[in-house]
């Protein structure tokens, strides 16, 4: 799916770009301000987003930008401005998206962009934190009475072109000796459809990807989602690495709305515990008893204006990819650490 | 009545014939009626939400519907849609009036119009002035988008062009050489690598802190590129006109200007005009482009609004929404080779009687 879609082989072009962006830039940069000060400065916080990711990025019926990644970027504005609509959002394809971030056409890749080593040391970029967890899988027509990958063996495999997922699949069956016959399609939706009129046995993608695309099939109900998770998929927001405040600050507004999902603090009740919470971290981190914000060049009340106007981090997974959406996902991964999942914050203090 | 019997009977005239006629008569039987099964009596016309489609192998016209002032506006505010409708109504009532006769000086009334009515939109459209509210050009989008870009493209590639071609066809070597050489870069140039370089590139060249609208640097890329394009056009235009036409205009006294803006220039662009409109039909359809540049045009919208997990409930959405695509586009570009075909008719010394 989107985030999967890694154009690799575009690596020694980017460097080249970035080479010549560096070379280029060096005389300005040193006296540059920062990207905080820019953003202050124009407004508005401007954020890179995905063109095909259902559930991160989109418009609804009344033409509102909605979605789990318009939500992060929404947070930074609110942090920032205490307003989340001073944000604005720039399509980008996943081949140029390094290269806006690093020549300053965005400030911020909130795109679902996996965390690879590649892409973490290629210059130039680096990823915040990790706030989604998904991860590769299988889809089967129930007929077939699958149970497991294994049970894939000399099947044919349907996956996007040019993407990781090709390569996982790849891994993975050499790894356990099976055989298989990869198909490959320009596109999710080119690949569902093929999928869809029995072209292939199995149609890989993230595990998200497919309960979210699954929904376009003639009739979702015949499918089934194998339980194997062949990849890991951590995805996170994209920051310029030079400019390490604004990586501290983009930082700081992913954890502040797992940190407040920990501490039982949502946009209706962030007031009320503000005024009358004894729990010193709460006091902390909503700025009552302590000044967090200022180490960010940010007001006291920054992350009670990201809960208050935004959500925890529950409320922004549920309203976009949860069980208040359509694609109804389970948080698995995405659950906070103390009930099994990998989400944590460090402490505020 | 006689002529559609004509046309039957010739249809049947040799054994060849009905059979040819057979099989097109099955073949539209086949597909004539489940088409419209399928765009008019199965479809969902009305309704509230995506489940009112769910599990209808026919065409979501509601998909449209609900989404309709998105396809047509994009993210622009809803409050401040009126704005984008007076700019297309002035647009329409000056081409109007520009095409009656009331208008005496026609050359220098469309120049006039290609200067004043672009700031006037760009006013009334980016807004934070006169009292208005400002709406950042991110927020386009839809076919308003697509058609800004497009009348854009036409309008500022026509004059340039016109200009680069009269400079190919310059007495002065360094001018026409300078003229050669930029047509024919542009032309060597694919539109999506010269649009890779105004949006990824060009914040390479510019000092840090610099920021050119994002907008604004795609339809410098698009009016460049259809410049180099317009002006071969019109350079055959001109090319057609024969050396006398020229020449007796200097016998009568005229200055080489006068001559080429009364006698030249009008019989070229007649000449021209079917080139001319192709290079804009493809321009309106090229505009789908900008996609890339991050912006929402009217294709991008559709394609946009099928990620809406809502309506993620099957291919029908999909197939509606690229049979409305086609569909608009379609209208469009028709429609413009209608006009041309009328603007042939009016100018041809035959039509003016």
């Amino acid at each position: 799916m989107g985030l999967a879609e890694k154009q690799e082989g575009n690596v020694h072009f980017k460097s080249i770009c970035m080479l010549s962006a560096s070379m280029l830039l060096a005389g300005g940069v040193a006296a540059h301000a920062g990207t905080l000060a820019d953003v202050k400065a124009r407004g508005v916080v401007r954020c890179g987003i995905g063109p095909n990711n259902p559930g991160f990025a989109f418009r609804d019926n009344q033409g509102n930008q909605r979605g789990f990644d318009i939500d992060f970027c929404r947070a930074i504005a609110a942090a920032i401005f205490g307003d989340p609509n001073k944000s604005e959002f720039h399509v980008v394809e996943p081949r140029d998206a390094f290269t806006v971030l690093t020549t300053g056409g965005v400030d911020v890749l909130t795109h679902r962009f996996t965390w690879t080593f590649n892409r973490d040391n290629g210059g130039g970029a680096e990823f915040t934190q990790a706030l989604f967890y998904d991860g590769q899988a299988f889809m089967v027509r129930k007929s077939l009475g699958l149970k497991s990958v294994k049970d894939l063996n000399g099947a044919t495999i349907c996956a996007a072109q040019g993407t990781t997922t090709e390569l996982n699949v790849a891994d993975y069956f050499r790894q356990h000796n099976l055989t298989y016959k990869i198909v490959t399609f320009n596109g999710t939706d080119a690949t569902r459809l093929a999928y869809d009129e029995g072209r292939c046995d199995a149609w890989t993608n993230d595990r998200g990807s497919l309960a979210s695309r699954g929904q376009a099939l003639k009739d979702p109900s015949q499918h089934a989602i194998l339980p194997e998770t062949i990849s890991k998929e951590p995805v996170g927001p994209v920051v310029r690495d030079s400019d390490t405040q604004w990586a501290h600050l983009v930082r700081s507004v992913g954890f502040a709305t797992v940190a407040a999902e920990e501490l039982g603090l949502s946009s209706a009740n962030v007031d009320e515990h503000a005024k009358t919470s004894t729990n010193p971290e709460v006091k902390r981190l909503l700025g009552v008893s302590d000044d967090l914000g200022q180490k960010l060049g940010l007001q006291p009340t920054w992350a009670r204006s990201i809960i208050k106007l935004v959500g925890n981090y529950g409320e922004i997974f549920d309203r976009n990819l949860g069980a208040n959406s359509p694609l109804n996902l389970s948080r698995g991964l995405n659950a906070l650490w103390t009930n099994g999942g990998l989400l944590f914050s460090p402490p505020f203090r | 009545m006689t002529r559609p019997i004509a046309f039957l009977r010739k249809c049947i005239s040799s054994p060849l014939n009905a059979l040819i006629t057979l099989v097109i008569l099955f073949w539209l039987l086949t597909t004539v009626p489940p088409f419209f099964d399928w765009a008019v009596f199965k479809a969902v016309w009305n309704g509230q939400s995506s489940r009112d489609c769910a599990n209808v192998d026919a065409a979501c016209w509601l998909f449209i519907r609900l989404r309709f002032q998105q396809i047509l506006y994009g993210g622009y505010p809803a409050t401040e849609h009126w704005r984008i409708m007076l700019c297309g109504a002035t647009g329409l009532v000056a081409l109007i009036t520009l095409s009656s006769p009331v208008v005496r000086n026609k050359v220098f009334a469309s120049l006039a119009l290609t200067i004043v009515f672009p700031v006037f939109a760009g006013i009334l459209l980016r807004g934070g002035v006169f009292g208005l509210a400002p709406v950042a050009t991110a927020q386009w989008g839809g076919l308003m988008l697509t058609l800004v870009v497009a009348l854009w493209t036409i309008a500022s590639a026509l004059p340039f062009g016109l200009g680069l071609a009269l400079a190919r066809r310059s007495k002065m070597p360094v001018v026409a050489n300078l003229a050669i050489f930029y047509i024919d870069v542009m032309r060597g140039l694919p539109l999506v690598g010269l649009l890779f370089l105004a949006i990824v590139l060009f914040p390479l060249f510019v000092p840090p802190g610099v920021e050119v609208n994002a907008l604004v640097r795609t339809l410098i890329a698009f009016s460049l590129f259809n410049a180099a394009i317009m002006a071969e056009v019109i350079r055959g235009g001109i090319q057609s006109v024969p050396k006398g036409q020229y020449e007796a205009a200097i016998s009568l006294g005229l200055s080489h200007w006068q001559a080429m803006a009364l006698s030249v220039i009008p019989q070229a662009i007649r000449a021209a005009l079917p080139g001319i409109v192709n290079v804009s039909i493809s321009i309106m359809k090229e505009t789908t482009i900008i996609l890339m540049a991050g912006m929402f045009d009217f294709l991008g919208v559709l394609q946009g609004s099928l990620i809406d997990p809502d309506w993620l409930i099957g291919d029908q959405i999909r197939q509606t929404a690229y049979f409305f695509a086609g569909l608009v586009f379609f209208v469009i570009c028709f429609s413009l080779s209608r006009y041309s075909v009328y603007i042939e008719r009016k100018l041809s010394p035959q039509g003016n009687k």
